[in-house]
């Protein structure tokens, strides 16, 4: 494994026939959940167009780190459902497959937000939570919409 | 999909002989020409079902089959409780009960030609559709149990709609044995300001037109004639019914590893029927049904309101409801005998034959009315079921056109704003507030939808009746 190379943390979107991959790369796991979470937000909207102004706690918990993504995922939606929100910033920590974070983003509105669709959960397929041979750590799945 | 490992046993059926851990044959019910342009992961996921225990005859996919995620969307698989069968939360998916009703309106594309803009109107400004849109009504604890346990029949006593609707949806509008308190607090409170929403993505509310009618007996029994002006709804039980879907994914994964049930993929995560975790599924699906029904009933007050307003003398009596996204028990001829199966249908529609005691008794000599949801530019379908579909598929057919092309593709490809003038170009209104969901859902991602349509008639899973085409479309 190389040490001390800098990850640039950045998200994707996964193409998939009638549903969607979000996936989130960064230098640390909790990098890497933090930008599938950008991800998840980029299938509803803009994230540029979403301002980080209310802060929401999530804490979450799961046998194993990819069942804990998926859970991760599945909270914000849960969230942002019920808050009708969007969320754009992320800090998460991550021990023993708990998850701490918080999220910031504002109430959902129409006039500012161009809307793609609705995410309705988080998948197990192509699911993984994986450290390559560089140190970059990887999370992705599908999410149905 | 590559054809040489399949085998051809009619021109539109596909067979793949058990091997490896499969316990029945899968079958595929498609055209050459659409079964090339399927998935390769229809081929592994739809062998993956047929491992599972206590399934029944062979795991199925509908023309319309697609990648989905543990079952293929447009499978159909059959199993039996007392054979140790099990029941899966993505046998059914995320949208459970999603499905599409068609009102009949009486009037003619002529008389609707000139009103058509007010009527696109009327109908955006009544119905809540899109991401984090409210419904007109918040339900309690106690009416959401309510609601859950009664479905259209709830909402039908609560002044939405008329009672004489729920003889033209599956289940008479209420599917008994719901368990609201299988139903989380987490999936109530987000359903609690959904009711009545139409939600995003594929889901749309349309004035359509009947555009050729191929089965003239049939299609009379409907009261569908050519010309004649028709509304559709495609939606289904909302967040109430994401949130089951996602929870019990996580609980049966645990629970068929605690069955010693072996997966071929985590999302075919299911439990026994006979399971304490099978049997809370079954009644939390079965409320999150009930969900559905209530909500399509909702917007179809909401619709015959904001239709009266342009046409003040309008009738919109039910044609009929399906949904395809259930697992129900019904009874079934297995070499001669009754069976009582739990039949999976993901992205698949119940197509009951003639002389099913399900069928409303005014359609039962004809056959179910199955109804094909299209894309905002092209065609939705009537079919009818068949005698021999009972036989091929448990009385199944397929949902819709399915994606051809991702959204991220789609994006690229096309502006809304394009599309939306594209379409007005031919005739057809689009009123939503999202242009960005336009262009994901532009008629040219999708498949053929009469493509698709032609290969369940051809192949006997139902009979096409009638094309319906768009005139006016409300896209969430």
């Amino acid at each position: 494994m190389q040490r001390g190379k800098i990850i640039e943390s950045h998200w994707e979107l996964l193409p998939h026939g009638a549903d969607i991959g979000v996936r989130g790369i960064g230098g640390s796991k909790e990098e890497a959940f933090e930008q599938a979470a950008v991800a998840l937000t980029a299938v509803i909207t803009d994230p540029n167009s979403v301002a980080a102004k209310d802060e929401v706690e999530v804490t979450c918990d799961a046998h194993d780190d990819e069942l804990l993504l998926v859970d991760w995922l599945n909270s914000l939606i849960y969230e942002m459902a019920t808050r009708r929100m969007l969320f754009v910033r992320f800090e998460v920590h991550i021990e023993d497959h708990r998850l701490r974070a918080k999220a910031w983003g504002e109430a959902i509105d129409e006039h500012k937000h161009d809307f793609g669709v609705e995410v309705k959960g988080a998948t197990c397929t192509e699911l993984k939570v994986a450290q390559d041979q560089e140190g970059g750590w990887l999370a992705q799945c599908i999410v149905d919409v | 999909m590559e054809l040489s490992r399949l085998q051809r046993r009619a021109e539109n059926e596909w067979w793949i002989a058990p091997y490896g851990k499969m316990r029945v044959p899968a079958v595929i019910y498609a055209s050459e020409s659409l079964m090339r342009e399927m998935d390769e992961k229809v081929y592994e996921q739809v062998t993956n079902v047929a491992m599972l225990p206590g399934i029944v005859k062979a795991s199925y996919a509908m023309p319309d089959a697609h990648w989905g995620y543990g079952f293929p969307i447009g499978g159909v698989a059959a199993f039996d409780a007392e054979k140790g069968g099990v029941i899966s939360a993505g046998g059914v998916g995320f949208d459970i009960s999603c499905g599409v009703r068609t009102l009949l309106t009486s009037l003619s594309l002529a008389e609707i030609s000139a009103k058509k803009d007010q009527l696109a109107d009327a109908l955006f400004h009544t119905i809540p559709a899109g991401v984090g849109s409210r419904g007109k009504l918040s339900l309690n604890e106690k009416e959401m149990n309510a609601m859950l346990t009664g479905g259209a029949k709830w909402a039908v006593g609560h002044g939405y709609g008329i009672r004489e609707d729920l003889e033209r949806v599956e289940e008479e509008g209420c599917i008994p044995a719901a368990r609201p308190d299988e139903v989380s607090d987490r999936a109530k409170k987000r359903q609690r300001e959904e009711m009545g929403t139409l939600g995003s993505g594929n889901h749309y509310l349309e004035v359509q037109h009947v555009a050729k009618i191929f089965d003239e007996k049939i299609a009379a029994a409907f009261e569908l004639q050519q010309g004649d002006v028709v509304l559709s709804i495609h939606c289904g039980s909302r967040g109430l019914g994401h949130q089951i879907g996602t929870e019990f994914l996580t609980r049966m994964a645990a629970a068929a590893a605690q069955y010693g049930i072996e997966l071929p993929d985590r999302d075919l995560a299911c439990a026994p029927i006979y399971s304490p975790v099978g049997e809370a599924y079954l009644g939390a699906m079965r409320a999150a049904i009930n969900c559905a029904l209530a909500n399509r009933q909702i917007i179809t007050h909401l619709a015959r309101q904001a239709f009266s307003e342009i046409f003040p003398k309008a009738e919109l009596p039910l044609l009929y409801d399906v949904s395809h996204n259930t697992c129900k028990v019904e009874e079934h001829q297995l070499k001669g005998m009754p069976v009582r199966l739990f039949i999976h249908r993901k992205g698949a529609t119940r197509a009951f034959g003639p002389g099913h005691p399900a069928v409303p008794e005014a359609l039962r000599a004809l056959g179910q009315p199955v109804l094909i949801g299209g894309t905002m530019g092209t065609a939705s379908y009537v079919l009818s079921g068949t005698e021999k579909g009972m036989e091929l598929a448990f009385g199944s057919a397929c949902h819709g056109a399915g994606r051809s092309m991702s959204r991220h593709q789609a994006l690229r490809q096309w502006r809304g704003s394009e599309v939306v003038q594209n379409l007005a170009g031919h005739g057809i209104l689009i009123r939503s507030r999202s242009m960005r969901g336009i262009a994901e859902e532009a008629p040219g991602a999708y498949k053929d939808v009469s493509a698709v349509v032609e290969a369940a008639d051809r192949a006997g899973l139902a009979r096409t009746v009638a094309r319906l085409e768009p005139v006016i479309c409300i896209k969430g």
